[in-house]
């Protein structure tokens, strides 16, 4: 009985084996092609809005899309103030989190943190973004005395808090790639503990804390609901001071609102894939950064 | 498998029931909410058919096909008015199985021109026709009809704290291009005014643009002013109000919720200030609000009148659903 089975399956072996090799390739190949396929549709939609309205109104400081003017000026600035904001608000408490859990916390509280944080990840956007709304926006309004509580620093608040569990696992498993003998050095030399973690072990792990940095701003920038659920959506220019405590509009934002209505092909449906364009872009720009520091990391072949 | 292909046609002929009432010809497949819609009535169809006995009668019986497809109504136009038009058109096949109403948007002034041209039954429009629009009408030999189906009415609410409890349609234009930035300005607290407004694309937004913001001056340029939050939902709005003292908002009368305060409405200083209720929106005193129309080509019959007189009588129970004013 158990040769006969063992024959078959090894002289279907090779035909199993030519099968899933063929699938895998299939698979590996269409994830390409679609990627390619969705920016060739991007470009396709998008790109005729560059020619259908003048630069000057392109780039122009007004969206009122219903009227012509396809401003995307404010949106542009609208997410990357958000998104920068978000980061500075993460970092310090994504890296502080990573190296607590990572260099100082007891074995027994990094296995019940690092799930917690993981879970974190998983609460959906629009749960997030409701809670911003209802219970977030009103704290901000009336302990910072700002007419609303919609506004560009509660939208950073959400997503910092999003952008927290990509960092703080990222981080983590950076730190966690520096060598135990990095450590024993330090301490050997007569280094405290955070004197290590400081000076020895963060600068060692530092281009994996970099990517944590890329990858949670990525998370950030192409957020869309919880966004557009807290920063009011209010497209006006944020450049004065406290535009950080008033309402903005996000790319993002803008797209989901109002793709749902538009009449395609209208030139308000091409500018909403010329911001979708821009926003590839951003990102693609950000992925491209982030890959770079792990590419450097490589050739002066160090830690991993 | 003969049975199984009897019903998969059936299951065919269903779908393109649904896909017939399509909202809109453009934009329409993106329409997030009217996809989920129809994937929904789809499937939920589907499953009715897969059962024997949805299909049976009409196998049963030819003729009653034949007569279905005769008793169709066309009917398109006004964006304002496409929701309530598809949930009319909805309810009514759902009870006359026989009837069968395609409904399309597009605007108001697609909806007439193809009146004028003779290709619908029924024009949706949310405003009159224009007198050259009846002549071109009655130069192909039609003669269009206008009946009131439905009033849109606008309400403007504050937070109930609010002291502000009236307001001229000028004041209102002001605080929304922002002349007017502070409640002090209109009787009220110091206190910052937060712009609250619907979204560009809802037709709410393009109403209170025209009619209340440029007071209906076509020439007007008047915009929202840029520090406007446009909110993605009518809930937006109702929960920015409800928390917030300093915020201002609009929304159609049947979307307004107990917990926010309503502004009295005058057409000028001297006017009277009126609360939009069903009966002043009626009477016409209520600033903000307008008929909505459907038009015929000529005096309808048969199929058409029959539908119009639901509209009339039962479908208005619909109408408070879809965040407008019924008739009476």
């Amino acid at each position: 009985m158990m040769d006969q089975t063992d024959n078959r399956t090894s002289s279907r072996r090779p035909w199993a084996e030519f099968g899933i090799e063929a699938l895998i390739q299939v698979v590996g190949f269409s994830s390409i092609g679609l990627v390619v396929l969705i920016f060739l549709f991007l470009i396709r939609e998008g790109v005729p809005v560059f020619f259908e309205v003048p630069l000057g109104n392109l780039f122009g400081t007004r969206w009122y899309p219903t009227f012509d003017l396809f401003g995307t000026l404010p949106l542009l600035l609208g997410s990357v103030l958000v998104t920068a904001i978000a980061m500075v608000i993460a970092l310090p408490l994504g890296m502080a989190t990573a190296i607590f859990v990572r260099e100082v916390a007891p074995g027994w509280a990094r296995e019940v943190l690092k799930p917690m944080i993981e879970v974190l990840a998983g609460i959906p956007s629009v749960v997030l973004g409701f809670f911003g709304m209802t219970l977030i926006a009103p704290v901000v309004r009336e302990t910072l005395g700002v007419p609303t509580g919609l506004t560009a620093f509660t939208g950073a608040l959400i997503l910092a808090y999003m952008a927290l569990p990509t960092i703080i696992s990222v981080a983590e498993d950076a730190l966690d790639a520096v060598p135990k003998s990095y450590r024993d050095a330090g301490l050997a030399m007569g280094a405290t503990q955070w004197q290590t973690i400081w000076r020895v072990v963060v600068p060692a792990a530092r281009s994996g804390i970099v990517m944590a940095m890329m990858l949670g701003m990525g998370r950030a920038i192409g957020e869309t609901m919880a966004v557009m659920l807290v920063t009011g959506n209010a497209a006006r220019l944020p450049l004065s001071l406290d535009s950080l405590f008033r309402p903005v509009r996000t790319m993002t934002a803008t797209v989901a609102a109002e793709m749902g209505e538009v009449a395609q092909g209208s030139t308000h449906y091409h500018a909403l894939f010329g911001i979708g364009i821009i926003l590839f872009l951003l990102t693609f720009l950000i992925n491209l950064a982030a890959a770079s520091t792990i590419f450097k990391k490589r050739r002066r072949g160090g830690l991993r | 498998m003969r049975f199984i292909f009897r019903h998969f046609s059936c299951a065919l002929r269903a779908f393109h029931r649904v896909l017939r009432i399509s909202p809109l010809p453009d934009g329409g497949l993106f329409s997030f909410s009217s996809l989920i819609s129809r994937l929904a009535i789809g499937l939920s169809l589907l499953s009715l058919i897969w059962m024997p006995v949805a299909c049976r009668p009409r196998q049963a019986n030819p003729v009653d096909g034949a007569s279905a497809a005769a008793r169709t109504i066309e009917n398109k136009g006004s964006d304002t008015l496409v929701n309530l038009a598809l949930a009319w058109a909805e309810a009514y096949m759902g009870r006359y199985p026989d009837v069968r109403i395609s409904v399309t948007g597009g605007g108001s002034g697609t909806g007439i021109a193809a009146l004028i041209n003779g290709t619908v039954d029924l024009a949706n429009a949310s405003r009159a026709m224009k007198p050259e629009e009846v002549a071109a009408a009655e130069a192909n030999g039609i003669s269009p009809v206008e009946f009131t189906v439905a009033r849109d009415a606008i309400a403007v609410v504050v937070h109930p704290s609010n002291p502000v409890d009236r307001l001229t349609l000028r004041q209102i234009s002001d605080i929304y291009t922002g002349k007017i930035t502070n409640w002090s300005q209109v009787g009220g607290q110091d206190r910052p005014i937060v712009l609250l407004s619907r979204e560009s694309n809802s037709g709410t937004y393009v109403y209170l643009l025209e009619n209340v913001i440029r007071l209906g001056d076509k020439e007007s340029d008047l915009l929202f002013s840029p520090d406007t939050l446009l909110m993605p939902s009518s809930e937006g709005i109702s929960a920015e109000v409800r928390q917030n003292p300093n915020s201002i908002g609009y929304d159609g009368l049947g979307y307004v919720t107990a917990d926010q305060k309503v502004v009295a409405v005058a057409r000028d200083v001297d006017g009277p200030y009126v609360l939009p209720s069903v009966e002043t929106v009626n009477d016409d005193s209520y600033p903000i609000s307008r008929p909505l129309y459907v038009y015929t080509a000529g005096e309808p019959t048969g199929a058409v009148e029959e539908y119009l007189k639901w509209i009339l009588d039962e479908g208005q129970t619909l109408v408070s659903e879809l965040g407008f004013v019924p008739l009476r």
